[in-house]
């Protein structure tokens, strides 16, 4: 999708040289040099100041080395999506600052190391050189240097845009908290950048503020990796096997640092397991394994990771033995764009592996779903047994994110139908009617014993091979459709328990256009809602938040003259999905994507329903 | 660690028969080890190993109901089927059986895993998880039953097959063989032995000191495919065997209720004493070797390659190194037994979760 670049649109996505607790900042880094600790400051400060904000991160594949920006976006409306350009450009990078110069919205600030000489690029801007290596000199070692000048443009920041110190400091502890020599240093540097921009720097009249509201009472700052690694420890996972992959990684390290915090007995012996696999192939492997031994298991991956265990998904599907996975998308194909965004993996993991198979997803779309939905997807797994995807993004998990606090569990563990005694198996037929893939219940879901039960009778081979309800080895066609087609019938009945789709309607009776989108999308979406509705298009909107999909679903498009399925991939993969599901409806389906690998600005949507309407 | 209420605790043995089969200290008869009847081919040296297998798991008395029996895929990861049906089995991917018994043993540490493999599933597309399942020291007995051919797809070399060995077809051999005994001492595997699926006697006792053992055995079983690789010319024939098999030593294994009623002859040979109290007594047969030796083991099996001689025992042992639980310092309840009180944090933990994100 082109972006426009209409009067009309601009107006929407920049400010002009003015306003207050509504504009971005971008901060352009070196990757590599300690930035990430001065950005969340940043954005932490602006949180406790009551206006909602939120940060992306915008960075290379590389360790070191390479330009880095962390773009945040005020808003008192609590729009998160990216805006076009920025407002306020703190240039820390010699490489990249000519540019972040000429990307700046007109009438924008600019500040910068002095050395960089930007002041003669535009003459729309409004520039603050700031002498960075000098002022660093007065407050840390040299050692230090690199790090500390970072804290410099937050104090500088401060002056300028008017924000509250306590706010800072109270950032700073969150930061620093355990570390007062650090918390010192970094204090002092705050403060000297902020004193330096007060003596020298003079701010022009109107520009942009920061002003004290309430809108972020109670409310915390959270990346969806951490969010979901919370989440799995609260559904108990047991078992986790892995293989470090971006932007999945700080998935399990969060999920260990709750672990090592929480599950160690009064002897320090640990409760749980988290092993390192040798590979993808591994990880799901021994996932696998401990599921099937009957605890709770779970791999994290991003998509490269997901090809490479596509052929235990099939097994996990055909010999029922449960499995999550989380899938952190990144853009692909291949290798691709390791640290951007995509809802790249839709089709793949809805049928991953060969041959016929079905995999339900959960799609979240905030933290507060990350961490929700990884708690569905282990009730899920072991109660259809089966692998469910909780299918987040880099765009939620690696950056941070405003959110009501995470709330505690209402509901037990769902372990599913298994036998774990005598008299268990004895209500399930016991040695002469027990089958391990009878459908005794018309749900499709069998019952299962886990190894190591002492009952003779109880034991089962679990095999990717063809197997009769009694787990025999067997290639009868009869038996063989029997059993899939069981397995459909599974699929079926999981409809109604994964997470229904939420819709708003417009308004009373509704409109006649719809909409969908799931995902991170939904926050470009409902941005690009209002500013639709600005403009007198109205549609109701539906958002998707699992696979298989509810009835609801179908009816909703039925419903509706046509829908647009707006998402992050080239080949509009949800609507294709749609339509293989749902085929009766594959007409009323148009489609709007992005995917250059940066979270989609609202902007690009209106532009592109407002264009597809005018010529449909 | 308290009990989940809904695990059982384990329920006596099985009442013992007053007449019939001799029966183990479980009351149970060698049949009670028993599978389902073998498809694989009339003489096929898997179902020995399978035989033996059974058998050497009566004589341990092992709980039939705790051993886990994992496979991969091929002739010999069908075998897992033809033995203690009471107990229960995954035949899951092609070389992948190390990372899911990885799993099954993490989650319950109660069960004794015996995976069973072959050549093409763990020298070629499962080497790498050969590999990493001997560097954690997984508490598991791995098999590999060693024919050097593909028997499901007729007849093509394995990585095992020896360098000019001929082929059913004609075809001699190019590549030089992986010797997975060497691999295994290169990565200092704490059970490192070979044994040929005809030599029962010997079999048995290693696959019992295997099964007593606490961290990774490897046994490379050699294992005649009776169809695809028992002519002359090749050097994994039931001839072949006969003719170059050259024990190392008299293999033996007592168990700890029995030690009483076994007498050695002193300096007769070597005991290791395993986990359980059991001992395994390895009397010299015309060669010196202390199987705790790492580098002799090493250069024994090397040397051996090298000549093309067939050496079967057990190279190397060591019951000090730590295995998988021990490295990863987890509690003594098999995890997958832990009650949701221990698994899910309390409402004021996740409190201060909360609080650090404030």
């Amino acid at each position: 999708m082109t972006p426009s670049t209409s009067e009309e649109s601009e107006a929407a996505g920049a400010s002009s040289g003015a306003a207050v607790n509504d504009f971005s900042i971008s901060v352009a880094t070196v990757n590599g040099t300690g930035s990430q600790t001065a950005n969340s400051t940043l954005l932490r400060a602006i949180m406790r100041m009551g206006v909602p904000v939120s940060g992306k991160n915008i960075f290379p594949s590389n360790i070191q080395g390479l330009p880095t920006w962390y773009v945040m976006r005020l808003s008192e409306e609590g729009w998160i999506a990216p805006r076009e350009k920025a407002d306020v450009v703190i240039c820390m990078n010699r490489e990249t600052a000519r540019e972040d110069v000429m990307k700046c919205a007109p009438g924008g600030w600019i500040i910068y190391d002095a050395p960089f000489k930007l002041d003669t690029l535009r003459d729309d801007l409004h520039y603050f050189a700031v002498p960075f290596g000098t002022l660093v000199r007065d407050v840390a070692p040299p050692k230090l240097h690199r790090l500390v000048v970072n804290m410099l443009y937050v104090g500088v920041a401060a002056e300028l845009l008017d924000l509250d110190m306590v706010a800072i400091d109270g950032a700073l502890e969150n930061a620093f908290g355990k570390k007062p020599k650090a918390l010192e240093i970094n204090q002092k540097a705050v403060r000297h950048g902020r004193d330096w921009a007060a003596e020298n720097l003079t701010r022009p009249d109107g520009g942009f503020r920061i002003e004290k509201r309430n809108l972020t009472e109670g409310k915390i700052l959270i990346d969806g990796n951490s969010a979901a690694g919370l989440g799995s420890v609260m559904a108990g996972v047991t078992v986790i096997a892995w293989y470090p992959i971006t932007p999945s990684t700080s998935v399990v390290e969060a999920a260990e640092k709750y672990l090592e915090k929480f599950r160690r007995d009064e002897n320090g012996k640990a409760t749980f397991a988290v092993i390192q696999a040798e590979d993808e192939l591994a990880a799901i492997g021994m996932t696998l394994g401990a599921a099937w031994a009957g605890a709770r298991s779970m791999t994290a991956t991003s998509g490269p990771g997901i090809s490479l265990m596509s052929e235990f998904i099939g097994l996990s599907y055909y010999a029922e033995i449960p499995a999550v996975i989380a899938n952190v998308q990144r853009t692909g194909p291949s290798t691709g764009l390791p640290t951007r965004t995509m809802q790249g993996d839709i089709l793949f993991c809805a049928y991953a592996s060969h041959g016929d198979t079905k995999h339900p997803m959960l799609l979240p779309a905030t933290p507060l779903e990350a961490y929700e939905m990884m708690q569905d997807a282990h009730d899920l797994a072991e109660r259809f047994q089966t692998t469910v995807f909780f299918m987040s993004d880099l765009d939620l998990g690696m950056n941070n994110w405003m959110s009501d606090p995470l709330p505690y569990p209402t509901k037990d563990h769902d372990r599913g139908k298994v036998i774990t005694t005598a008299e268990g198996f004895e209500k399930q037929g016991g040695a002469k009617e027990w089958g391990r893939y009878k459908d005794v219940d018309g749900d499709g879901i069998p019952w299962r014993t886990l190894p190591g039960l002492e009952v003779d009778g109880a034991a089962w081979f679990a095999r990717g091979s063809g197997h009769n309800e009694y787990a025999r080895y067997t290639e009868s066609e009869a038996v063989y459709e029997g059993n899939v087609d069981r397995l459909t019938r599974k699929f079926e009945s999981m409809k109604p328990a994964v997470p229904a789709p939420e819709r708003s309607n417009c308004c009373a009776g509704g409109a006649p256009v719809g909409v969908i989108a799931y995902g991170t999308v939904h926050h470009s979406l409902v941005e690009a809602r209002s500013r639709l509705k600005e403009q007198g298009f109205e549609f109701d909107y539906l958002r998707i938040r699992a696979f298989p999909f509810a009835e609801s679903i179908g009816e909703f498009i039925a419903a509706h003259d046509h829908v647009y399925v707006v998402e992050q991939n080239r080949d509009g993969q949800m609507l294709a999905l749609l339509r293989n599901e749902i085929p009766h409806i594959s007409a009323k389906l148009r489609s709007v994507r992005h995917y250059d690998g940066m979270p989609v600005p609202a902007r690009a949507i209106v532009t592109d329903i407002l264009s597809q309407e005018a010529t449909a | 660690m308290p009990t989940p209420p809904s695990l059982p605790s384990a329920p006596g043995l099985p009442g013992g028969k007053p007449k019939g089969p001799p029966v183990n200290r479980r009351e149970l008869s060698s049949k009670d080890y028993g599978g389902g009847a073998s498809t694989l081919c009339r003489g096929c040296g898997h179902d020995a190993i399978s035989a033996a297998v059974a058998r050497a798991l009566w004589e341990n008395s092992e709980n039939p109901y705790k051993i886990a029996k994992m496979s991969g895929i091929g002739c010999s990861s069908k075998t897992t089927a033809y033995w203690l049906s009471r107990s229960w089995g995954f035949n899951s991917v092609h070389g992948r059986m190390p990372s899911v018994t990885t799993g099954a043993v993490v989650a319950n540490r109660s069960l004794n895993a015996v995976g069973v493999s072959g050549d093409g599933d763990t020298a070629s597309i499962g080497i790498g998880q050969f590999v990493h399942v001997v560097r954690r020291n997984l508490p598991m007995t791995y098999i590999v039953a060693n024919n050097g051919v593909y028997g499901l797809t007729k007849g093509q070399f394995s990585a095992t097959a020896d360098r000019g060995s001929k082929s059913k077809k004609g075809a001699i051999n190019d590549f030089e063989a992986i010797d997975l005994c060497g691999l295994a001492l290169e990565l200092d595997c704490t059970f490192v032995a070979r044994s040929y699926s005809a030599d029962r006697k010997q079999l048995i006792p290693i696959l019992r000191a295997a099964f007593q053992h606490r961290g990774t055995a490897i046994i490379d079983i050699i294992s005649p495919c009776v169809t695809f690789n028992n002519h002359a010319g090749s050097t994994k024939s039931y001839d072949w065997g006969k003719e170059h098999e050259q024990p190392i030593h008299e293999v033996g294994y007592v168990n700890e209720w029995d030690l009483d009623e076994v007498e050695y002859e002193a300096g007769s040979g070597i005991n290791v004493t395993l986990p359980d109290g059991g001992e395994l007594h390895l009397t010299k047969l015309g060669r010196d070797h202390d199987p705790r030796d790492l580098s002799a083991a090493k250069a024994l099996v090397a040397d051996a390659q090298a000549k093309h001689e067939f050496l079967t025992g057990i190279f190397y042992i060591n019951e000090k190194r730590e295995n998988l639980h021990e490295q990863i310092d987890m509690v003594d309840t098999p995890l997958c037994e832990l009650p949701q009180s221990v698994t899910r944090p309390s409402r004021e933990m996740l409190a201060e979760v909360m609080a650090s994100f404030a």
